[in-house]
């Protein structure tokens, strides 16, 4: 790299329009890149296509070979039967419910505590702070059994509501998380203080200034940290996996997974099962695609 | 610098009485408020679970007896004579070095071709994104379907090409395979937003100068952007092994391990011994020694990533 900067500043210079060739003997009609593109994202969409596909055909059609590419009539039936055959519409509540409450639950305390390690000076502080970054280092699968102990003895002996087999249990253990504090900390000290010391100095108390200084402010990483968590949620398998069995207080993947174990060879059934459980995440990664592109691309930078 | 607002009031004035109302307008106070219920959460389900698995993986702790002695390191010791945990190393490592390079360079080479401002990128670029929003169920569930040995369309496909039928998941000289395929799959769009966020960031000066200086374009990529990419790339490598280490859901919907053991990887090992045998003190220990391995190999990564990493600032 080294070798290349020198001569740079001068290539600037020299390059104003010298550098790309006049004139082309010949074109495509089209950027080469097309040639390359067009059949990567055929590829890439393929598996949803076929998805798709297989959903609205005829069991009969689905189990035949060589594959049925394209269906003789659409059944569009198969979706009221596959929500008919799994209690879907409680899937889909669970799931929302767990995902819009632990977004809502890291929202908030991770802000608390995040403006708090950003901002003030406290006793313990510091190794306070080092023992929720030392826990961001520990995979899940180290602590999933004591958490599963933990959760069991605080159903039977504090609140049932979050013992194992009801969906509290799915959302107590992620209600804060060393990431979210972590990440909004980052982001609050990087907001220019004075704003924060002139409200004080005019008598407004550290919550007041929080919520009505700071947390505009962050409005960015408000959103991709709700993003990031939401998405977490949603898809997590291995803790509803342990936590829950009953299933009236499974969430979609651990619904969608049993409904998988015990209809196997009913394919259509089970892709508009499919089908129907990718529609709310591509809605709203869709419509806050560029939250979750940006929150991604965050993770990835915060960690250059 | 965080407190130069509370020390326009001068901090001693009273030393001796400290009143209640001090305590609480106390940044001390505040403070601890203010961390006490994510705190609260994290030290109990975050921090008390690590040391509690440590203890556990020196105890026989089986669930059907109250009593859980402690064992000393027969745990460990029953770990490494455990042909099964052999298995499931091996296999967690074949997938490893398979995925973590394949979604790199899958990611890499989108994320150059839509690096460029041409008709449909967008569709392009939302194309790959989309792979992110499936969850690894609904990923396994159609990929199992894609491949599946008897009505499977990729199965369909390689006809075409004269290859006969294959087993794919029900074939333990493949299954593992298939997981490789389909995850690569499921994490292309991660590694295309990251690739992207970083060349995004390369100044095309460089590239330009180096077209000047009569390099090819690929000189260029190979000795330009690539290095200006090596933060991500490290970034990526780790981020991706971790996750590779921890390889679960997939396993757990397509092959539950099977065929013969072919596709049992180390954490899903764990969770057969945790919560299908409620061996918990000897899960605890495998679950440590995963840890271990994760440290590890992230240490060497970032030691040997350091090396070729090349950082602008």
């Amino acid at each position: 790299v080294t070798a290349t900067s020198a001569p740079a500043r001068d290539g600037v210079r020299s390059a104003s329009r010298g550098g790309v060739p006049a004139t082309r003997r010949w074109r495509l009609p089209f950027s080469p890149w097309h040639l390359v593109l067009l059949p990567a994202t055929v590829a890439l969409l393929f598996p949803f296509a076929w998805l798709l596909i297989t959903s609205v055909e005829t069991q009969n059609e689905a189990l035949r070979f060589p594959p049925v590419l394209i269906p003789h009539q659409i059944r569009l039936a198969n979706y009221p039967d596959a929500f008919n055959s799994a209690p879907f519409g409680h899937f889909f509540a669970n799931s929302a419910i767990v995902a819009v409450t632990t977004v809502v639950c890291n929202l908030v305390l991770c802000s608390l505590a995040g403006y708090a390690f950003a901002r003030f000076r406290f006793l313990g502080r510091t190794v306070l702070f080092a023992v929720i970054m030392a826990t961001l280092m520990v995979p899940f699968q180290v602590t999933m059994i004591p958490q599963f102990i933990i959760v069991k003895w605080l159903g039977v002996h504090v609140l049932a509501g979050v013992g194992i087999d009801h969906i509290g249990a799915l959302i107590l253990p992620n209600a804060a998380t060393a990431f979210g504090i972590f990440f909004l900390r980052q982001f609050f000290r990087t907001l220019p203080i004075e704003y924060e010391e002139s409200a004080r100095v005019d008598g407004a108390s550290r919550l007041r200034v929080l919520i009505r200084i700071v947390l505009p402010l962050a409005t960015p990483a408000l959103a991709t940290l709700a993003a990031l968590t939401f998405l977490d949620s949603w898809n997590n398998f291995l803790w509803p996996l342990i936590a829950v069995t009953s299933t009236n207080q499974m969430t979609l993947p651990l619904g969608l997974a049993t409904f998988q174990g015990s209809h196997q060879t009913q394919w259509p059934l089970l892709m508009a099962a499919t089908t129907m459980s990718l529609v709310p995440m591509m809605a709203i990664f869709f419509l806050a695609q560029r939250y979750f592109i940006r929150s991604v691309a965050a993770t990835g930078l915060a960690g250059t | 610098m965080a407190v130069s607002a509370q020390r326009l009031t001068p901090r001693r004035s009273s030393p001796r009485r400290v009143s209640a109302r001090r305590v609480i307008s106390s940044e001390h106070f505040t403070g601890w408020a203010f961390v006490t219920p994510g705190v609260v959460i994290i030290l109990l389900f975050g921090a008390v679970p690590i040391i509690w698995s440590a203890v556990m993986s020196f105890q026989r702790n089986n669930l059907l007896s109250p009593n859980t002695p402690f064992v000393g390191t027969a745990n460990y010791r029953k770990l490494i004579h455990d042909p099964v945990v052999t298995q499931a190393i091996q296999h967690t490592l074949i997938y490893t070095v398979l995925f973590v390079p394949g979604t790199m360079l899958v990611g890499l080479f989108l994320a150059v071709a839509m690096n460029r401002q041409i008709r449909f990128i967008s569709f392009y670029r939302t194309a790959a994104y989309a792979t992110m929003a499936i969850s690894t169920i609904s990923e396994a569930i159609v990929f199992i379907w894609l491949f599946d040995p008897s009505y499977g369309v990729v199965n369909y496909f390689l006809g075409a090409f004269g290859i006969p039928q294959q087993q794919f998941i029900n074939s333990p000289a493949e299954a593992l395979y298939v997981i490789v395929i389909m995850t690569i799959w499921g994490w292309t769009g991660f590694s295309v937003v990251i690739y992207l966020a970083a060349l995004q960031g390369v100044p095309q000066h460089l590239t330009e100068a180096a077209a000047i200086d009569g390099a090819s374009p690929w000189q260029a990529f190979r000795r330009v952007t690539l290095p200006l990419l090596s933060p991500a790339s490290l970034f990526l490598a780790v981020w991706l092994t971790i996750n590779a280490l921890q390889l679960f859901d997939e396993v757990y919907l397509s092959t539950q391990g099977g065929p013969l053991n072919a596709t049992t990887v180390l954490v899903y090992y764990l969770y057969k011994q945790a919560f299908q045998e409620f061996n918990f003190g000897y899960a605890s220990a495998i679950a440590y020694f995963l840890f271990l391995v994760i440290i590890v190999v992230t240490v060497i990564q970032f030691r040997v990533g350091r090396r070729y990493t090349y950082y602008r600032s």
